[in-house]
């Protein structure tokens, strides 16, 4: 009785956040500046909770993230032009999806550190390759976008959040996320259980690309001008690293509070403080590592179990 | 009837020979002991037949089909389960979850002769961890943690049991527990391989007994067979 109640809680509360959101350009609609910083943080939260939804329960740590992003904002470079923004974003979307599988099943043998260190090499390679093609075969280093409206990157950035936790959730619910857990527990016994450990990472690292894809597909729009050094920034792998750590992963939504609170934080320093912002964030990351280790998660859950323990002293 | 045959298996590791040249069969319904020295070469052969390592020659034989080289899930879907020697549980998730792991993915291929326990609450009856389902695997006594590995083995509906030292480490109390569900498990039609060094158990449950050293098999009978083999006794105390 008492978990239902709760997961009906936390689905009020996902359907007020989605309210919100939709309803944000009737209060905002005069400043497409609010809108985007709102689908700023929206970027960030797909981001972290893609990065999350592989990353967490399997305790590889991918840097990737800007890779997957990447090729998404090079899908509406290459196409914004002459496709539909629906298909340009689908594009993105799904070339990220096969290069993270093709990767994936060749380098998920990787452990540890090795896996990291690759991801982290995968961003360099395609942007640096990216750039020598453009440079000696195109003979340009940009492209231009055709950008849309502010509402409707909004939009765009929206069904996006809505996708990606919808599909975070049925991943954690179904067998599949039961069997990522068990690979980050411990990978010799999950093959020995039955689970094919190689085939459900590699699903779930193109998974987790396909939305970082989207995202860097529907981002780009308000770029007007993308090039290599812009859409493969490496900033963006450590970023959702960074919020993950700041609000948690055991829980939906952990990564979206750590990705919400952490971009907040990110404009406020950046626009009040442009000279040391970088200096507050490093102080930021450390206070939150010494006084909170498990993250806004972890003060979340002490104060619901202080709350419940006052009725019953059950489980 | 054989459930598994193996001829000529090798594996080296550098210039170590882990097994070297093994031959041997174990029959269905059977309770089969691997003893020998510290590395010995027990454990590589449990890696061998359950997928974690490709020998290097040789092949395995289950149920008639060629299964060399296959990968553990593969293996473990065609009805091999097996337990480690140090115990791998999923140790954050609760016991049900443990089991039901083995459930969803194991039991998924149709075996034809697969001894169906039932689900994974029914299968942690049988093993004696009832009413222990919400616990994290973690917080569970050693004994119970293999318990709980020898759960998630059957709960994939295996055919052949890898019983990795499923004693060491365990109480006197608790090895005579732990025997008896090994018992019970064969009987419910399950064949069992098991490595083992507590000499009594083994001596007791086996039906018949395989002894490795240096990677070879130097001997092979029932207990009263290997108790009386003068190999096995100079391995053991020397000559």
């Amino acid at each position: 009785m008492k978990t239902r109640k709760k997961r009906y809680g936390s689905i009020i509360s996902y359907i007020v956040l989605l309210i919100l959101l939709v309803l944000m350009p009737v209060f905002i609609s005069s400043s497409s500046y609010k809108l985007i910083f709102v689908a700023n943080i929206l970027m960030y939260v797909v981001l972290t909770v893609s990065w999350a939804m592989f990353s967490g329960p399997t305790g590889y740590i991918s840097l990737a993230t800007s890779a997957f992003f990447g090729v998404g904002v090079y899908s509406t470079a290459l196409f914004s032009a002459e496709l539909p923004l629906i298909l340009v974003i689908l594009i993105g979307g799904i070339a990220s999806f096969c290069l993270a599988y093709l990767v994936g099943s060749i380098t998920l043998r990787l452990k540890g550190m090795y896996f990291t260190m690759f991801t982290f090499g995968l961003v360099e390679l395609i942007r640096n390759l990216l750039h020598w093609y453009e440079v000696n075969i195109t003979g340009t280093v940009g492209r231009m976008v055709i950008s849309p409206d502010a509402t409707t990157i909004y939009y765009t950035m929206v069904c996006i959040f809505i996708a990606v936790i919808f599909a975070s959730y049925l991943i954690k619910r179904s067998r599949f996320g039961l069997a990522l857990q068990g690979i980050g527990e411990s990978e010799d016994a999950a093959a020995h259980t039955g689970i094919n450990v190689t085939r459900v990472k590699s699903v779930t690292f193109a998974v987790s690309a396909f939305f970082m894809g989207l995202t860097g597909a529907a981002m780009s729009l308000r770029w007007s001008y993308v090039d290599p050094t812009m859409a493969f920034d490496i900033s963006r792998s450590f970023m959702p690293v960074l919020m993950a750590i700041f609000g948690g992963m055991g829980h939906l939504y952990a990564p979206i509070a750590g990705a919400s609170v952490f971009s907040i934080l990110e404009e406020i320093f950046t626009t009040k403080f442009p000279y040391y912002y970088m200096l507050l964030f490093g102080l930021t990351m450390l206070l939150v590592i010494r006084f909170m280790p498990l993250g806004i998660e972890g003060i979340i859950e002490r104060l619901l179990k202080r709350k419940n323990s006052g009725y019953a002293e059950k489980s | 009837m054989n459930i598994l045959e193996a001829k000529g298996l090798n594996k080296h590791f550098g210039g170590l020979a882990a097994t070297s040249n093994v031959d041997g069969y174990i029959r269905k319904g059977e309770i089969l002991g691997l003893i020998g020295p510290n590395g010995a070469g027990k454990t590589t052969l449990f890696n061998l037949v359950s997928g974690a390592l490709k020998p290097d020659s040789g092949t395995i034989t289950f149920k008639g089909v060629d299964i060399t080289g296959f990968k553990p899930h593969k293996i473990a879907r065609m009805g091999i389960a097996r337990t480690f020697q140090s115990v791998k549980i999923f140790s954050r998730m609760s016991v049900l979850d443990n089991t039901r792991l083995g459930y969803l993915f194991g039991s998924t291929k149709e075996k034809e002769d697969k001894a169906d326990l039932g689900d994974a609450d029914a299968i942690l009856d049988f093993v004696g961890l009832s009413g222990l389902g919400d616990r994290r695997a973690i917080d569970l006594t050693l004994a119970n943690q293999k318990r709980l590995e020898v759960a998630r083995a059957l709960a994939t509906k295996p055919g052949l049991l890898l019983l990795d030292e499923v004693m060491a480490g365990l109480t006197p109390t608790e090895v005579a527990q732990a025997m008896e569900l090994v018992k019970k498990i064969r009987d419910r039609g399950i064949t069992i391989m098991m490595i083992e060094h507590v000499m009594k158990a083994i001596m007791t449950i086996c039906d018949r007994i395989v002894v490795l050293d240096h990677g070879e098999k130097i001997a092979e009978g029932t207990p009263e067979e290997i108790t009386c083999n003068k190999t096995v006794i100079e391995v053991y105390l020397g000559e």
